[in-house]
């Protein structure tokens, strides 16, 4: 461990960083790589591969995201924007060019073939997008001639528009969430809160009654063990919490992920919960709940409008696409394709993920008061004032 | 200038986001509890129990019946071990890959139909039921998970069609539907089981009918010529011991495999003898001879005018088939069939007694046996004098043919009115509970008079020589909409032997057989139904009875004191 009084890129990084939430993730990655050694197995052996095919991959994966998180929590905030708006710019390109040129996996487009791997460029833009919308309402509230307010609510069409073509309805609801979030905390007046909020919840209505598969998925969503044939993932996630009980069956005795297509990705929890037990799982959400929790309380710590922002935007994102996957595996909204961060098995994932953790990282640092002050003349407390 | 709180509207508040936080926060709180909350119900939610084994009682119950064997220890029906495959679809990874591996090696599977079995999510689904020692061994080389085997009985009737309508059969889990094997349920054998007794096929005694495989072959044999001979809807024959009640042979045409179980259910294969009521004719005859001669008013010379060959009675004609416009003695109105003459006897007898007759001898209820098939006789619900008139010679009173049987066996038998079993049973067990319906001399009347008409009158194509046998036959036209139709015709035929002492009563009833040229267009049941019954007793006397060379001295001592009409036609059979 670096000694406070020597003054180290690393030692400087390594006393003003969030350990604790550091540690967290750290916990979860390896949590996931030890799920995932049951709920794997399954799926190697339908596809032919060797049992521990995906175990080895995301190992693989889960170093690189190492280094992709660390190396991302060394850059200053600075950094991060321009890092971000780069990284927006040219996976906006690849998701546009997904949707031009890239296979049609599953009826919709969201792949690209990138050095041989396949790639899923929606999941880099939501990170990008966090940032970028945090740095515009943070410039608007900072410089109210410049019109940063304006560019965050543009950011969010010009986002979510090619995303809709692909379609990718699960990201595009995850980006509209936390933008709102965004926009909410950034001061919105209650008015547009509550009428924006309005607008959302008459949409899903409106979308249930002219859209008709909108309208069939909701109706299978309340049929419970229905002749729909699109709940069978479902209707089996939730009987593997039945069987897993409090205390699961134990490691590698689970049976119902044999039958369960997406064990190793977006069904990874319910193999969890049939395996290791209700226990295990409420832990696993705790530690989620903590991380959340933990950004949103270094959120308000922070006096610097952009941290803040990105700070509370990340931890929504990362709360919210946690949330979202373990709510449809335990049947509590309809399905959406959404992996559970760190502990389902993918590569794009895992490598989006580690950029948007080390951005919150990054921006979570303590930073010596005058540097904020260098640069904006305390908003949040003249505006107060 | 806009008023300002149309522009606060636009304005950011930054400052407030500190406590937005803490409300967004708030919603995280809200998200995890519902999370967790949700899979600590789940964890506390019951197991769901294993895979839905097959009913565990029952099976045990069904697993074990006891074996059924005829009086002479033939086995007639038997469980044997096999084995059922069954599946567990949500245990099965590739659904189609099953089915078709399935189907492969159980070729008379539907494809279509277990792949649909296949992809619900039940517990457990049956594949296919009872199946071969190799079949097993296909499926199990294929080493499908989720698809295993079941232990189970099979029950095997090895004579098939033979006394179908005694045996029943049973369902697919080995329980009971029809017949003795209902029986055998009522009894309590599935209690038993279930609670533990009795848990395997040795410890369970066969049941032993009265059944007789031989006899039982002959008459289905002889009764299936008969169907296809005389082109009749359906036939139906009997043999019974009128001195025990036991019914030796049973048969009903069409009939039905036991081992295909769903043919039992088929309504034109029902037992016509136990559930079938009919108007049975001038078989009926016997039993108003009888109630004349019983009731003292009469004796066995007395005579009754048929003059004219017609009687009015009010608006009804009743008419004689083989008219002779005399005056007939008893033994005559039974040799000529003669309904005017019946129809006399039981109007001198009065509409109450001839009630009370046929309300002892068991014609006015229904009669239950061991089998559960029963049904009720159709009784007049206004009984007047012509009513009488009507049922004396055998029309307006529709009753089981068993239920006939069982009045005959007594005419003849001595007297004692015996309720007919399935089971087997001997003399004294039969007699303790048989009450005495009519006098012994009434009774050897009866048999003077059947064996008369074997000899000189209508039953003489089943008088086989050497067994000394009587008979009476019985032609009924059917009714149709309401009305008797000429042509549609329900014959019956009722033989006894030998006559002097009867043993064995046997019956032949034909729904609607046609004339043939060689019965010269003739369908009355002395062309079929005695032909039948003779042929019957031609295969079946030899093994029941034996046969008398001379004939019996003296076989009739009382019509002999008696001088009864006819007495000197006895002949040497």
């Amino acid at each position: 461990m670096p000694s406070r009084t020597e003054r180290s890129l690393f030692s400087d990084w390594w006393w003003t960083v969030d350990r604790l939430s550091l540690a967290g993730v750290f916990v979860l990655m390896i949590a996931g790589l030890v799920f995932l050694m049951g709920g794997g197995p399954p799926v190697a052996e339908r596809l032919n591969l060797p049992p521990f095919h995906f175990v080895h991959r995301q190992m693989f994966w889960l170093s690189v995201a190492a280094i992709v998180l660390l190396a991302t929590s060394f850059l200053s905030p600075r950094h991060i924007r321009r890092t971000a708006l780069v990284i927006y710019v040219v996976f906006m390109a690849l998701v546009i060019y997904a949707l031009l040129f890239g296979v049609e996996v599953k009826g919709s487009r969201r792949w690209v073939i990138l050095a041989g791997q396949n790639l899923q460029p929606s999941e880099f833009v939501k990170p990008a997008f966090v940032i970028l919308a945090a740095w515009a309402f943070s410039e608007g509230t900072r410089r109210p001639e410049m019109p940063g307010t304006l560019f965050g609510v543009l950011l969010l069409p010009l986002t979510v528009i090619p995303l809709v073509l692909q379609p990718d309805i699960g990201q595009t609801m995850l980006l509209c969430v936390v933008w709102a979030g965004l926009f909410y905390l950034a001061g919105l007046h209650m008015f547009w809160v509550f009428g924006l909020g309005g607008a959302g919840v008459g949409g899903i209505v409106l979308a249930y009654f002219f859209f008709p598969h909108v309208t069939q998925r909701v109706n299978r969503f309340f049929d419970k063990g229905g002749s729909g044939g699109d709940t069978f993932q479902v209707d089996t996630a939730v009987e593997s919490f039945v069987s897993g009980s409090w205390l699961g069956k134990g490691p590698g005795e689970g049976t119902i992920k044999r039958i369960l297509p997406d064990s190793h990705t977006d069904f990874l929890f319910a193999v969890t919960g049939e395996e290791f037990g209700a226990i295990v799982c409420l832990a696993l959400v705790a530690l989620f709940a903590f991380i959340v929790f933990r950004s949103l309380w270094l959120a308000r710590r922070n006096e610097d409008p952009f941290c803040r922002f990105a700070a509370a935007g990340l931890a929504i994102l990362f709360g919210v696409q946690a949330s979202i996957n373990m709510s449809v595996n335990l049947h509590l909204i309809p399905p959406k394709g959404m992996t559970l961060p760190f502990i389902s098995y993918g590569g794009s994932s895992l490598l989006s993920l580690a950029l948007g953790v080390g951005f919150l990282i990054s921006v979570t640092r303590r930073r010596p008061k005058a540097e904020i002050d260098a640069r904006f003349s305390s908003p949040l407390r003249e505006a107060a004032a | 200038m806009l008023p300002s709180a149309f522009v606060n509207l636009f304005r950011m508040r930054p400052d407030k986001s500190s406590g937005r936080l803490a409300v967004l926060g708030a919603g995280f709180v809200v998200i995890f509890s519902l999370i967790g909350g949700r899979i600590a119900l789940l964890a506390s939610a019951p197991q769901d129990a294993e895979p839905d084994t097959p009913r565990a009682a029952t099976a045990a119950a069904a697993a074990f019946r006891p074996d059924i064997v005829d009086r002479n220890g033939e086995l007639l029906a038997t469980s044997i071990p096999s084995y059922s495959v069954f599946a567990e679809p949500r245990n099965i990874l590739d659904k189609d890959e099953a089915t078709e591996l399935l189907t492969a090696v159980l070729p008379d599977l539907n494809a279509s139909e277990l792949r649909a079995k296949l992809n619900t999510k039940k517990g457990f689904v049956w594949v296919k039921r009872f199946i071969t020692p190799r079949e097993k061994a296909e499926v199990f080389h294929l080493g499908i998970p989720g698809v295993a085997f079941w232990p189970e009985h099979r029950r095997v009737y090895p004579n098939g069609v033979e006394a179908a309508h005694v045996l029943g059969a049973t369902n697919l889990d080995g329980v009971g539907i029809a017949g003795i094997e209902k029986y055998i349920d009522a009894q309590g054998v599935g209690a038993l089981a279930s609670a533990g007794l009795g848990s395997t096929a040795e410890d369970l005694k066969p049941i032993q009918l009265s059944i007789d495989l031989r006899v039982q072959h002959i008459l289905r044999d002889k009764l299936a010529w008969g169907l296809d001979h005389f082109k009749a809807k359906a036939a139906a024959g009997l043999v019974y011991d009128v001195t025990t009640g036991e019914v030796i042979a049973l048969a009903s045409l069409p009939d039905f495999d036991p081992n295909k179980p769903a043919d039992a259910l088929d309504p034109d294969h029902i037992n016509r003898i136990n559930v079938g009521v009919y108007e049975m004719g001038s078989t009926f005859k016997a039993l108003t001879t009888a109630m004349a001669l019983d009731s003292g008013k009469y004796g066995i010379n007395s005579t009754f005018s048929t003059a004219g060959g017609v009687l009015r009675w009010g608006r009804q004609v009743i008419h004689e088939f083989h008219g002779t416009g005399r005056s007939l003695t008893i033994p005559e109105v039974f040799l000529h069939s003669s309904n005017i003459g019946s129809a006399r006897m039981a109007l001198g007898v009065g509409v109450e007694g001839h009630k009370a007759f046929l309300k002892k001898l068991g014609q006015l209820d229904r009669l239950r046996t061991e089998l559960p098939e029963s049904a009720a006789p159709i009784v007049p619900a206004r009984w007047g004098e012509i009513n009488t008139m009507t049922i004396a010679f055998g029309h307006g009173l529709a009753v089981a043919p068993l239920q006939a049987v069982e009045a005959v066996g007594a005419l003849v038998n001595g007297g004692r009115l015996i309720t007919p079993t399935f089971l087997r049973r001997t003399q004294d067990e039969a007699l303790a509970n048989a009450p005495q319906v009519i006098k012994p001399q009434t009774s050897e009347a009866l048999r003077y008079v059947m064996r008369l008409n074997a000899v000189s009158g209508s039953a003489r194509k089943a008088a086989v020589p050497g067994y000394f046998v009587g008979g009476k036959t019985g032609t009924a036209e059917k009714v149709i909409n309401g009305r008797y139709v000429h042509n549609r015709l329900f014959t019956t035929f009722m033989a006894i032997a030998p006559a002097d002492k009867p043993r064995y009563l046997f019956l032949t009833i034909m729904d609607e057989p046609k004339g043939l040229p060689e019965t010269f267009g003739n369908a009355q049941a002395a062309w079929n139904s005695g032909d039948i019954t003779g042929k019957v007793i031609e295969a079946v006397a030899p093994i029941l009875l034996e046969p008398r060379f001379d004939p019996p001295a003296n076989p009739f001592p009382t019509m002999a004191k008696l001088h009864a009409w006819g007495i000197d036609r006895q002949q040497t059979q």
